[in-house]
């Protein structure tokens, strides 16, 4: 690389920041001090000789840089900021908005998007955590369809932002995460910037994100940028990292040797499909299957993955089972199967399953020893054929991709993007004399529908009337007034039993989104926030149903959802508790004979959240929404949905502080 | 203890092994609390898919013996409770009040569950 490609090449004429800061620094010291020859002698005559002062007196020419305007900004006045171009860059990708806590790393492309760049594409949202800024752009996605972009703060920004980031990784969505760094250690402010700045601050997230860079000049800003934007959105998708030189943003634009700057266009990559042959063995080995399961997790990535989905269960009659990673497949269907029937099946077709190993297996946690039990669930004989694109992807630190599943065909692709090949080879693959079997399968299937479709219902309607309310009533009630809506459930947090995703009729790609992918408490409030900012584009109704531990993590983005406008209705699933970590240590103790020490609490000690119980509606209602609660009584519960929907549907977030039962 | 239950049987006698123990709903509600039962059935004993594999002991069908055995062993999913941590005593009383907790209506009669 030629010297003048850096961008510390000092040997350039136009304003250097560097040079500026140290000049400002210097005619501060020299306006507070003595004025040289001039001053007054402040020692007694019989004192011994002052010493010679460290600091000179200024020359004219020295004294008249220090104290006029400097020329470089003359120089820079009339020239165009490096971060405008970085704006220009960001404009190309059509990123829509950029939920961001502000920080100083990045002023000058802060200032730049908007004021040069208008404030459009993308818009500043502004957010009171970084892990809430990912967590936006999260929910984004998975209605947009669409990344967002984020800027951190150097070190502590970063890390703010890196469990919100972990979450995205391993729920395979893109996330642009640009972290303003100060990397000039010998120019940089000293003080705090040098705390918040590293030699390599994308080490801190590297084995959770696809790529990272580190640009060291506009062009490579932009090479390096419309990379990221590819390399996030080529599935598997998934969180993309850069630091951004603060010194680089602040630049001005000047001579590149004669090259002229561009902007790369985005042209998508092609998702990954399976290998002929081996979807040809796939379809040969379903086509012949007496009992054939399809299991899947993050296979439908749009909504044409649903209609495929659809399509080669039907042609093979075969159950699936959903572990909702995505909205795969509608709950309306008949094939739409529980885990159990793994059990029976012959051959088990797993597609983008973050766990194939737990589909197949069992796991009993045996507190007592700290080692569990593991137990297959298959017949002997079983074949497995996973299509898996996170095979493409596989790193060494954080092992997302759980416990190593022998299977007899495995094809690292992505699933949605096979699809089409693989029903082909199934229709071809199977022979007319075993389409009525086929079909008969299928006559089993409608009647286990039904038949479980009422054993939920008798399974709702247990505690219906209790207090705390009924996790159960507290999602049919919410159903009860979105139903006429088009509703998109943006989050369920918590776990309230699954109840949605077992009443409900989702049918559409936007009815379910998933969970958080890492688990990571936290995710649900921010991101029902972001996918809520992508529905309000789209016209639609978005609730969640949002806990109360996840919520407490970064509450402020309950303000950022009003400041903005963000239409959302959260009904809360406020259980008092860390509810998990409750039974955990329960467990815990059971196997080792001891009573749990409680405290005055319900659960033990360090994992209940009362006393005080905390005012959910009245935070909510300190930082913009409409709120209500707390709710106790369920016959309280549908009128108070009822004003909440009014609310929202006028376009204001409203939250319901309900207190349930604990699943 | 911050929920509210109607207890429909308050007194019962259940015979365990060779004693006799005169069951109180009332004080099973507490017990059932404060030993932590309510964290995977829930406080009415409905259970959840996601803590007791979807298993309801509202009304449960099992004997009282075959409940304690059960209860004492487990099958691991569930983490056993020997009697140094829950009496038998307490234990006979969770068993008269997860018999007593009131009935859940027919779905029928659930308009939002229809």
């Amino acid at each position: 690389m030629k010297r003048k490609d850096f961008a510390r090449d000092d040997s350039r004429t136009e304003f250097n920041r560097r040079k500026f800061l140290a000049g400002v620094a210097v005619a501060g010291a020299a306006v507070s001090a003595p004025s040289g020859a001039n001053a007054a002698p402040t020692t007694a005559p019989d004192a011994a000789p002052a010493p010679r002062p460290s600091a000179l007196p200024p020359t004219a020419k020295v004294a008249a840089a220090e104290t006029a305007t400097p020329q470089e900004i003359q120089k820079q006045e009339g020239g165009k900021p490096g971060s405008d171009f970085m704006v220009d860059v960001i404009k190309k990708l059509d990123i829509k908005y950029l939920p961001c806590n502000p920080a100083s790393s990045f002023r000058a492309l802060h200032e730049s998007l908007i004021d040069y760049g208008q404030n459009k594409q993308p818009e500043f949202l502004t957010c009171m955590h970084e892990e809430s800024a990912v967590g936006m752009a999260h929910g984004y996605f998975k209605i947009a369809g669409k990344p967002l972009m984020t800027l951190v703060h150097g070190t502590v920004g970063l890390q703010h932002a890196a469990m919100g980031i972990y979450n995205a990784w391993c729920d395979r969505v893109p996330v642009i995460v640009i972290g303003g760094n100060d990397l000039d250690a010998a120019h940089r402010p000293p003080g705090v910037p040098t705390f918040h700045s590293a030699q390599d601050i994308n080490a801190l997230v590297r084995d959770f994100t696809k790529w990272d860079d580190t640009p060291t000049s506009p062009q490579h800003f932009a090479q390096s940028m419309v990379r990221m934007y590819k390399t996030a959105m080529t599935p598997p998708y998934g969180p993309v990292m850069m630091s951004l030189d603060a010194g680089l943003q602040q630049e001005p634009m000047r001579d590149y040797g004669g090259e002229k700057l561009y902007i790369p266009r985005y042209v998508p990559s092609s998702p990954p499909q399976g290998d002929t042959g081996a979807v040809k063995e796939a379809a040969r080995l379903l086509a012949g299957a007496e009992r054939p399961v399809v299991v899947v997790d993050r296979a439908a990535r749009t909504p044409n993955g649903i209609k495929l989905l659809v399509e080669l269960a039907e042609t093979l009659q075969a159950a699936v089972v959903d572990q909702g990673g995505r909205m795969n497949f509608p709950k309306t269907h008949y094939l739409n199967r529980p885990p159990n029937v793994v059990g029976q099946a012959d051959v088990v077709i797993g597609m983008e399953l973050s766990d194939f190993w737990a589909v197949v297996n069992s796991y009993v946690d045996n507190g007592e020893h700290g080692i569990g039990f593991n137990e297959s669930k298959l017949k002997a004989g079983t074949k497995l054929i996973s299509i898996n694109s996170v095979e493409l992807i596989t790193k060494s630190n954080y092992q997302d991709f759980q416990r190593f599943q022998v299977v007899d065909v495995s094809m690292p692709a992505d699933a949605e993007a096979t699809l089409p090949a693989l029903i082909e080879a199934v229709k071809s693959a199977i022979p007319d004399s075993r389409k009525d079997a086929i079909a008969k399968r299928g006559e089993t299937f409608r009647n286990a529908y039904a038949n479980g479709r009422e054993n939920v219902k008798k399974a709702a309607a247990i505690a219906w009337d209790a207090s705390p309310i009924s996790t159960a009533r507290l999602v049919m009630e919410t159903w009860n007034q979105i139903k006429d809506l088009d509703w998109s459930l943006v989050a369920s947090e918590g776990n309230v039993s699954n109840w949605p995703n077992r009443l409900w009729p989702m049918e559409k790609h936007h009815h379910w989104l998933g969970r958080s992918g890492g688990y990571g408490v936290g995710y649900g409030a921010p991101a029902s926030i972001g996918a809520a900012l992508a529905n309000r584009d789209l016209g639609r109704f978005s609730v969640s149903f949002q806990s109360d531990g996840d919520l407490m993590y970064a509450p402020g983005v309950l303000w950022t959802a009003a400041r903005h406008k963000i239409p959302l209705l959260a009904v809360m699933h406020n259980n008092r508790g860390y509810h998990q970590e409750s039974m955990h240590v329960q467990r815990l103790a059971n196997f080792r004979n001891r009573v749990v020490y409680n405290g005055n609490d319900l659960a033990a000690l360090g994992t209940s959240i009362e006393n005080p119980d905390i005012e959910y509606h009245k935070l909510a209602q300190s930082m913009g929404w409409w709120a209500k609660g707390p709710i106790k009584d369920p016959a309280d519960l549908g009128p108070a949905i009822k004003e909440a929907v009014a609310v929202v549907k006028s376009g204001q977030p409203a939250l319901l502080n309900v207190w349930t039962q604990p699943r | 203890m911050k929920f509210s239950i109607s207890i429909g049987l308050a007194v019962a006698a259940f015979a365990c092994g060779n004693a006799a123990f005169a069951a109180s709903a009332e004080n099973g509600k507490m017990a059932f609390v404060k030993n932590g039962c309510w964290q995977c059935h829930g406080f009415e004993g409905q259970g959840s898919v996601a803590t007791s594999n979807g298993k309801v002991i509202a009304h449960t069908e099992l004997p009282y013996e075959s409940f304690e055995a059960f209860v004492r062993g487990t099958n691991r999913a569930m983490p056993p409770y020997s009697e140094t941590i829950l009496s038998s005593a307490d234990l006979v009383d969770i068993y008269a009040y997860v018999q007593s907790v009131p009935k859940p209506p027919e779905v029928s009669s659930i308009p939002l569950l229809k």
